[in-house]
């Protein structure tokens, strides 16, 4: 079969989904009364009108590059891994203990010691559901879902009867050591000139983050194991077949995309908050899903669509800051991108795909000066 | 008679495009009522497509289709069904664990209350049966029923909605001669009944023997249609391919030399605890080929894969004299490459190839670890195309891309590209599953030629496949299945296809064949 061009495929195709969806949104806001002009005006001035606004934006975007590759690298081996959430909680608490309990000489030390902390934790997190899934074959979109509950009451127990501080009535760690803060974009871009905002909070995690983005393609699409990896995706017979272990791959795939989710929390936990508080992980892993989705996975997707998600998280915020549009619609903006972008995909791709068709093959015909066979 | 009433079928001018691909081009054909009308044409060439679309499947863009001299659109199978148009698939639409009666009523009941229906089914069931020698047991369930058996059924619920005309869609690729000879006596019947009957096949022997008419297909278009007394095996495998073909297998005798494979006691259980092969035990030697023969389903396909590392089992299997692990880590697939044992799996779609990767992708499969394809953390993606180029030349791969995805080319070019890929890598001992299955006829001479040329180097071959033609002109020595056990081993110059016929049905005394045949067919 013929395809169409591959930048149809990967960016017009998403771009004409997200206005679509953009555009039902616009109607919904019609429909309670206020102007989707003025609310799209505010959204993108909100998250990207400024650095203030990017700063958060780009945060927001760091921790849906993580979590996004975490589901991304398990579609490649065909898991759905819908406990990012509870992989990334865990990972805040391993950051949490590294940071709490290591006295660390300066950040960058901190950074990695705490990298590798949440990386564990994640993948840690990640080991028993794909163990069950590779040697018990129950089904991982259950148990991983599970485990975010277990995940959500085990961050509990230990904020309320272990971290909490004496004396203090918040269920969260105490402070971080000045010693493990991480710099943020001001701290980093002044040295260069760069006049970024200090009150937001996208940090160091950010280039980290690009760096994952990199390494995965790299693993996935140059190495033997990311050869294995999609191989068994695509095909498990076939990967039983060629000598792939089923059991290795998933185990292995699963504890990638533990210790990715996991390692979201130097950027939420290590890198913003510089305390471990509940619910630090608000739904991220939840959004890596669509992010995965809409990227189609492969990094430079994810790292698209984690932006665009910032975006909206950003925007979103201010939309219910600054207008009488509930916060609730920015749930709803967000479900119709996901809709359209996910589910919803072939309903444009389809008509595209006929209309390149139709055009390269009028031209094909106009170029035949004499027929092939 | 035929020619003074109007034909049964008649397409003028049917096109089909999917995409790009001309699947149908401008074909017209007229099948005379009362006749048996065989479609012949290579994997690939419409002849599934025409089917469908006669069927209701696909809608052509143009064109007309006639049914008894009317002009008829058929939108939908329900229409074709009306129409007296009967589908008998390749792959059987039976309900499993139905019996015989509620899946011929199935989607033609009458009322919500099924009594009725079964009662007035079980009477014309009867009636069928007997008019047309299909005798059936209405009570049985189907997966009691032998393939043989359930074949009559999809025939039978054609009848009963009151079909004219039929359609068997490559109807002897699961059965036994034996089994497939009595498939042919039925439509014999069914035509002095005066029915109208379409064999789609790719089986040169069986348009010879059974067909009054047949048509060519090559390409998506129709090539000819002759009369099938004025023809021959030879013209019409022209006609398919468009060049000659070589129909068999120009070999040396071989030259056995020692023993390469050794197996003993091979016993296979599967997940249902089912024994599929109980106790099998042979040899191959450099330089031979030696053939499994047998009805699919009777142990072949699991006995490849054990040796192929994708099973485990019991027994003890030699590689030149050293046993192999049959059971744990050690028993995978990589294990087995690295004692020189190559594999063209049965099913290439599902096993041999990952479809959605690029061929040269492909032509690491399995031999991804090869420390040639690596360089340091990488794979050398760059001598991965070079070795895919090279191979694409020797095996005359079409198209020559290696950027292709495997599923973009034909069927009979991805079985070269798994057969280029493990005769490449030289090994001691080359399994081969149903090496030309929906494979065209110019591959197939190519891909025969290729093992028998890794035959001539001295390489050991074990080569299992259904089709016994290829099984009689490819082997050494012939061994034939049944039930998980080889019921014996036959030279290919000493017997024929009757006598391995029995052998698979299970019949080894060929005196007693007679009421020993009609007790299996009974069961």
């Amino acid at each position: 079969m013929d395809t169409m061009p591959k930048w149809v495929d990967a960016l017009l195709v998403p771009f004409i989904s997200v206005l679509i969806a953009f555009l039902i949104s616009g109607v919904v806001i019609v429909a309670i009364g206020e102007d989707p002009i003025e609310a799209v005006k505010l959204m993108v001035t909100g998250a990207l009108g400024s650095t203030y606004g990017w700063g958060f934006t780009l945060y927001y975007a760091t921790n849906f590059i993580f979590t996004g590759l975490a589901v991304a690298i398990a579609f490649h081996a065909r898991l759905f891994n819908i406990g990012g959430e509870g992989q990334a909680t865990l990972g805040g608490l391993g950051v949490a203990l590294a940071c709490l309990f290591i006295p660390w000489p300066h950040w960058t030390l901190a950074l990695i010691g705490a990298m590798l902390a949440g990386a564990l934790f994640g993948a840690a997190w990640a080991a028993i559901p794909a163990y069950l899934q590779a040697k018990r074959g129950s089904h991982i979109v259950i148990t991983t879902i599970m485990f975010n509950f277990i995940g959500a009451a085990v961050l509990n127990y230990v904020l309320v009867n272990q971290l909490r501080p004496a004396g203090s009535m918040d269920p969260a760690s105490a402070r971080f050591p000045e010693a493990t803060n991480l710099p943020t974009l001001h701290e980093l871009l002044a040295p260069i000139g760069i006049e970024f905002s200090k009150a937001a909070p996208a940090n160091v995690s950010l280039l980290i983050a690009l760096l994952s983005c990199f390494l995965l393609w790299l693993l996935v699409w140059r190495t033997r194991l990311g050869y294995e990896i999609r191989a068994f995706g695509h095909s498990e017979t076939a990967a039983v077949y060629a000598g792939i272990s089923p059991v290795r791959i998933t185990m292995i795939a699963m504890l990638i995309s533990g210790a990715l989710a996991g390692m979201m929390a130097i950027n939420n936990v290590m890198g913003e908050a510089e305390r471990l508080v509940l619910n630090s992980v608000e739904g991220a892993g939840f959004i890596g899903i669509a992010v995965a989705l809409m990227g189609r996975s492969h990094p430079v997707g994810v790292l698209l669509a984690a932006i665009l998600f910032g975006f909206l998280y950003q925007g979103g915020a201010e939309l219910a800051l600054w207008t009488d549009i509930p916060r609730e619609l920015i749930i709803v903006i967000q479900a119709l991108v996901i809709l359209f972008t996910g589910a919803l995909d072939n309903m444009v791709r389809s008509p595209i795909e006929k209309i390149f068709l139709a055009r390269r093959r009028a031209r094909q015909a106009a170029q035949a000066v004499e027929p092939a066979e | 008679m035929a020619d003074s009433t109007a034909p049964a079928i008649e397409l003028k001018g049917i096109s089909k495009a999917f995409g790009p691909v001309q699947a149908n081009k401008d074909i017209s054909i007229r099948v005379m009522p009362g006749t048996i009308h065989g479609i012949i044409g290579e994997n690939g060439a419409g002849k599934s497509t025409l089917m469908s679309i006669l069927f209701g499947f696909y809608k052509a863009d143009a064109g007309e289709i006639w049914i008894n001299g009317t002009r008829t659109e058929i939108p939908d199978s329900q229409t074709a069904i009306r129409a007296g148009i009967g589908m008998v698939f390749q792959h059987f639409k039976l309900v499993e664990n139905f019996t015989v009666l509620e899946n011929i009523i199935l989607g033609a009941e009458d009322g919500a209350f099924l009594r009725p229906s079964l009662a007035k089914a079980r009477k014309l069931l009867k009636q069928l049966s007997d008019e047309y020698a299909l005798d059936v047991d209405p009570d049985a369930k189907i997966e009691d029923l032998s393939v043989g058996y359930q074949q009559r059924v999809e025939i039978l619920k054609a009848l009963y909605r009151k079909a004219d005309i039929l359609i068997l869609d490559e109807p002897t690729g699961v059965l036994t001669p034996a089994e497939a000879d009595h498939l042919f006596r039925i439509l014999e019947g069914l035509k002095t009944e005066g029915k109208t009957i379409i064999l789609i096949t790719h089986k040169l022997r069986e348009i010879m023997e059974t067909t009054d008419t047949v048509s060519v297909m090559r390409r998506g278009q129709m090539t000819a249609t002759v009369k099938t007394t004025d023809t021959s095996p030879e013209e019409l495998a022209e006609l398919m391919v468009g060049r000659k073909v070589l129909l068999r297998v120009d070999k040396a005798p071989a030259q056995p030399g020692k023993v390469v494979c050794k197996v003993d006691n091979l016993r296979v259980v599967d997940g249902l605890g089912v024994e599929r092969v109980k106790g099998i035990s042979f040899e191959v030697r450099a330089g031979e080929v030696l053939g499994i023969a047998g009805v699919a389903g009777n142990g072949q396909s699991e006995l490849l894969e054990v040796l192929g590392g994708m099973r485990e089992a019991t027994g003890r299997v030699e590689i030149d004299g050293d046993p192999i692990d049959l059971t744990g880590r050690l028993s995978d697939g990589r294990t087995r490459r690295k004692r020189g044992i190559a594999h063209v799996p049965e099913d290439r779609q599902r096993e041999g190839l990952i479809m959605d990767y690029h061929a040269w992708e492909n032509t690491a499969f399995g031999y991804h670890d090869d420390p040639s394809y690596q360089r340091g953390f990488l794979m050398d993606n760059n001598a991965l195309r070079q070795n895919t180029e090279a191979q694409i030349e020797k095996f005359d791969i079409r198209p020559p891309d290696c950027w292709q995805t495997a599923k973009n080319f034909s069927g009979g070019n991805q079985q070269k590209i798994v057969v280029a890929r493990e005769i490449e890598r030289n090994p001691d001992l080359l399994l081969v599953g149903q090496p030309t299955r929906g494979v065209d006829i110019g591959a197939i001479e190519f891909i025969h030629k290729q093992i028998i040329a890794l035959r001539d180097a001295g390489k050991a071959v074990l080569l299992v496949s259904v089709e016994l033609e290829e099984i009689l002109s490819l082997s050494d020595r012939i061994a034939v299945m049944f039930d998980g056990r080889i019921m014996g081993e036959r030279l290919p110059d000493e017997t024929n296809e009757a006598e391995l016929g029995l052998l698979m049905a299970g019949i080894t005394d060929t005196a007693e064949a007679k009421p020993e045949l009609e007790l299996q067919e009974a069961r």
